[in-house]
């Protein structure tokens, strides 16, 4: 596609974001920061979800025992979003931009509500896809915090670390969703 | 200034992505189906060059060991990887693609990014449930890298020195990013 870089450069690229960032501060992670973005949300109408707590290791605490976990760190970015990780999340939105407005693949009207291997095998009402993908984010997004990372985190960041996790994780991702995506889509 | 470094960062990472083509689903999901191998070679060779970068400038202390995060392992990473892939080969999004994704406008990733959300608030919920059950139940140890690279975590293959483990794996990396064939 036109403005997609090929394997050799996007990897050089890729692996280059990967580096850059254990280098200056830490490994590069995503899934986390929807626990983040729903505790901001929760904490709005809550006041018991997140405290300050002087005894706690971060400063914080919570009621609810997986943001209270590892010294309450969850709680500590939930209450403080301007955080690295949270920041970091949201700038890549923006670099995203960026790289479309300059010269990056661009995606066609038809494209933006669903792929073309989605539309030639289940047409072309948006509907079935959107629900589909709704989901679907569910499925991800529960699994990565339960695998306690997600493809950014576990595999790239994981992997170039050479850690055990990123490869368990690698293993489980791809058993299933090889046979997952060969059985929906087929291979013609 | 840790804020600024996010910023400057993040934004290499989503352009990055964008470059690549993995905020793309079409992309994602032929890679799954084995039809189009190219995000595949991307991830390989990028793991295989940052890699051997990472343990190089390590091991002449242009990088800061302590900045290495190892993940534990245990049950829940092959359970919840398996979950991962069912939902990232059906919606050929995952949790950074789908974010960078709405930057192309796509709107079929706001709905992925929704469920997301509710997907990580069932899981935050249900946690305190399943904390403690044999899906926590640790693999070789938890925090364990295969080359020795930081005093901080356990390495499996101690008799092996860190940095030409490392770079061993990160050329096999590489030769595969090499070999595979675009398109299949």
């Amino acid at each position: 596609m036109n403005g997609q870089l090929n394997w050799f450069k996007g990897g050089l690229l890729l692996g280059a974001a990967f580096l850059v960032a254990v280098a200056f501060v830490k490994p590069i992670g995503v899934s986390t920061q929807f626990v983040i973005a729903d505790g901001i949300v929760w904490n709005l109408f809550s006041d018991t979800v997140v405290q300050k707590n002087p005894e706690s290791k971060s400063g914080y605490s919570s009621s609810n025992a997986y943001l209270n976990k590892s010294g309450g760190k969850y709680a500590k970015n939930i209450a403080n979003p301007i955080n690295y990780s949270f920041i970091f999340v949201l700038a890549m939105v923006a670099g995203a931009f960026l790289s479309s407005r300059l010269g990056g693949p661009q995606a066609t009207a038809m494209d933006r509500s669903a792929p073309e291997v989605w539309r030639q095998r289940f047409g072309e009402n948006p509907t079935l896809r959107y629900v589909t993908v709704f989901f679907a984010g569910v499925l991800v997004l529960f699994g990565a915090r339960l695998a306690g990372g997600c493809t950014s985190g576990h595999m790239m960041s994981g992997m170039m670390q050479t850690s055990l996790s990123g490869y368990l994780f690698a293993v489980g991702a791809f058993a299933i969703g090889v046979p997952a995506a060969i059985l929906v889509y087929k291979r013609n | 200034m840790t804020i600024l470094l996010a910023i400057l960062l993040g934004i290499f990472f989503g352009f990055a992505l964008q470059r690549v083509g993995a905020t793309n689903p079409q992309n994602i999901i032929n890679m799954m189906r084995l039809k189009d191998l190219h995000l595949m070679k991307a991830i390989f060779f990028g793991i295989g060059v940052s890699s051997i970068l990472l343990f190089l400038l390590m091991a002449v202390g242009v990088i800061d060991a302590g900045h290495l995060s190892v993940k534990s392992s245990y049950v829940g990473v092959i359970v919840g990887g398996a979950i991962l892939g069912l939902g990232f080969a059906v919606a050929g999004y995952c949790p950074g693609t789908s974010l960078t994704a709405l930057a192309d406008g796509r709107k079929d990733a706001l709905f992925f990014v929704g469920g997301g959300l509710l997907g990580a608030l069932i899981y935050t919920l249900m946690y305190g449930s399943i904390q403690g059950t044999w899906l926590f139940n640790k693999i070789a140890g938890g925090k364990v890298m295969l080359a020795t690279g930081s005093d901080k975590f356990q390495a499996l293959l101690p008799m092996i020195p860190g940095t030409l483990l490392a770079l061993i794996i990160g050329v096999i990396f590489m030769l595969i990013a090499w070999k595979l064939p675009d398109k299949a």
